[in-house]
């Protein structure tokens, strides 16, 4: 049911773990409905230097994970706003019907760590 | 890679015994149909009457009690609604448990909108119904109990024997889905007190696609497919013949080892759960440890998904199940899990093993060793897994 990339993904996620003093955290799901992922983003100079993450889910949920952090490394806070769950998805050549909804949240977590650290740069400045 | 098949509950392969009496059926050897009466006709007619010889053997029925069905699902279909068309002027008060499988589940649902009055009874946290509250919430409208013999996720062994007291005593008709207990514990309709019985060729070595439902005589029951006079006007359609035929062998070499078989699942089964425990922290067995048919394990493991356990179990050559979500198709982890009061997180990361005859020490062994890694790389991933 799922195809070779998720299973790669899922296998070898890219990108485990959490960063220390981390620019940005975003979390999505929660543990009722099977799903949490919380990213953890590392900004210089409005760029995305590093990216990490944790998540408890199912075998989408973990690779949508690894997948998000791999699209989204190096890129600029402006690029990472455009990757979409869909975008996502595709780019692990697509999911399964019924996991688009619940366990494609992976973009969701990503622009929660940059609203975070949006947040967190206006308080400072 | 090795391939250890731990979902026994979901379905078994075919016995080459079973196979090998099924053969002559898909052939020209014994196509007949056995409503004719010349002489392919009576061949099959004699070969159907000892197919349900033997399955009545197995439960302690007599063969005219014995009804072929497409499967346990319809067996489970033809029970409820029959007997609420046939009984509905007696009333309309059906008392079944939250942790039945869906064929009853949904099917009481059905009747329920279709005016039926149904009781769905609550189970403890060890999985089980109690017989009290089968007691209260009979009424003067009760036509019909349903409660499972064993529970197809955990195991668990219903007091059935305590309730067909009760239902006899206040006479109510007794129905129970046996599915999951026929050929792997002892099965006899008059020791339980059941008027209805549903059982299923596929989960004891059989083929697919046949079932049955032994039904007491004098049960007043109505069918709920029309078109024949076949199966005592109780069941229309012309018979399966291959697969009633190797219904009644797999049943047959069922009762014949039923007693070794079932000590020996039962070491391998403890060996199992033991070993799980053992091994690997914050995990839960779930369903009663006593009163639990041998062939059953279900675990959860906390802070970790339960698809994503079968899908690294799978990598490692391991068939499993689990009550999550991912897995049901639906948002809900599994229901009978919900109903014994375990919340949702824990019941997403459970996994169901249930064993079977080709299933050795070795393989228990093999779990047990691949298991504890698995786990420990899939809670490494987990935010839950720090914050506990």
């Amino acid at each position: 049911m799922y195809s070779e990339k998720v299973m790669d993904h899922f296998t070898n996620p890219r990108n485990v773990g959490e960063i220390e003093n981390p620019s940005g955290v975003g979390e999505v799901g929660n543990p009722v409905c099977g799903d949490i992922m919380r990213l953890y983003i590392q900004v210089e100079d409005g760029i995305i230097k590093d990216v990490k993450f944790k998540t408890f889910g199912c075998g989408a949920a973990i690779a949508t994970s690894s997948m998000v952090t791999e699209m989204v490394k190096g890129k600029t806070i402006e690029e990472a706003l455009k990757i979409s769950n869909k975008a996502v998805a595709e780019a692990l050549d697509g999911l399964p019907a019924q996991k688009m909804h619940c366990s494609n949240l992976a973009a969701d977590a990503l622009h929660k760590a940059i609203e975070d650290y949006q947040n967190k740069s206006k308080k400072a400045s | 890679m090795r391939r250890v098949y731990l979902d026994h509950s979901a379905t078994t392969p075919v016995r080459p015994e079973v196979l090998e009496a099924m053969l002559p059926f898909l052939k020209d050897e014994a196509f007949g149909n056995p409503s004719t009466i010349y002489s392919y006709g009576r061949e099959a007619k004699k070969a159907l009457d000892e197919a349900r010889e033997k399955v009545a053997s197995l439960i302690g029925a007599r063969p005219e009690e014995i009804f072929f069905t497409s499967g346990g699902t319809e067996a489970d279909n033809l029970a409820l609604i029959g007997t609420a068309a046939a009984n509905e002027k007696k009333g309309r008060h059906i008392i079944t448990s939250s942790i039945e499988h869906h064929a009853v589940l949904h099917t009481a649902q059905y009747l329920m909108r279709h005016g039926f009055k149904i009781t769905f009874l609550p189970v403890t946290p060890e999985g089980l119904v109690r017989v009290e509250d089968v007691e209260e919430a009979i009424t003067d409208e009760t036509i019909l109990i349903s409660v499972m013999h064993v529970n197809n996720e955990v195991g668990t062994i219903q007091p059935i024997k305590e309730i067909g007291h009760l239902a006899r005593e206040r006479g109510i008709i007794f129905h129970t889905d046996a599915v999951q207990s026929v050929g792997k514990i002892p099965v006899n309709v008059d020791e339980l007190n059941v008027d209805l019985l549903s059982a299923s060729s596929h989960k004891i070595y059989g083929p697919k696609g046949v079932g049955c439902l032994y039904i007491r005589k004098g049960t007043r029951i109505n069918p709920i497919l029309h078109g024949g006079a076949q199966e005592r006007k109780r069941r229309p359609g012309t018979e399966n013949m291959p697969g009633i035929v190797g219904f009644g062998r797999a049943a047959e070499l069922a009762g014949q080892e039923l007693d070794s078989e079932m000590e020996r699942l039962k070491g391998l089964r403890d060996k199992l759960i033991d070993g799980i425990m053992n091994r690997i922290e914050d995990v839960q067995l779930n369903g009663d440890r006593e009163k639990r048919v041998a062939t059953n394990a279900n675990f959860s493991f906390r802070y970790v998904e339960g698809e994503s356990l079968l899908l690294s179990l799978d990598m490692k050559g391991i068939c499993a199940s689990s009550g999550s979500a991912c897995t049901s198709g639906s948002l809900d982890p599994s229901h009978v899990l919900l109903a014994m009061g375990i919340p949702h997180e824990v019941a997403h990361g459970s996994v169901r093993m249930t064993l079977g005859r080709d299933n050795t020490e070795a393989d228990i062994d093999y779990v047990l060793e691949v298991m504890p890694e698995i786990v420990a790389r899939l809670r490494s991933m987990s935010p839950l897994y720090n914050q506990r």
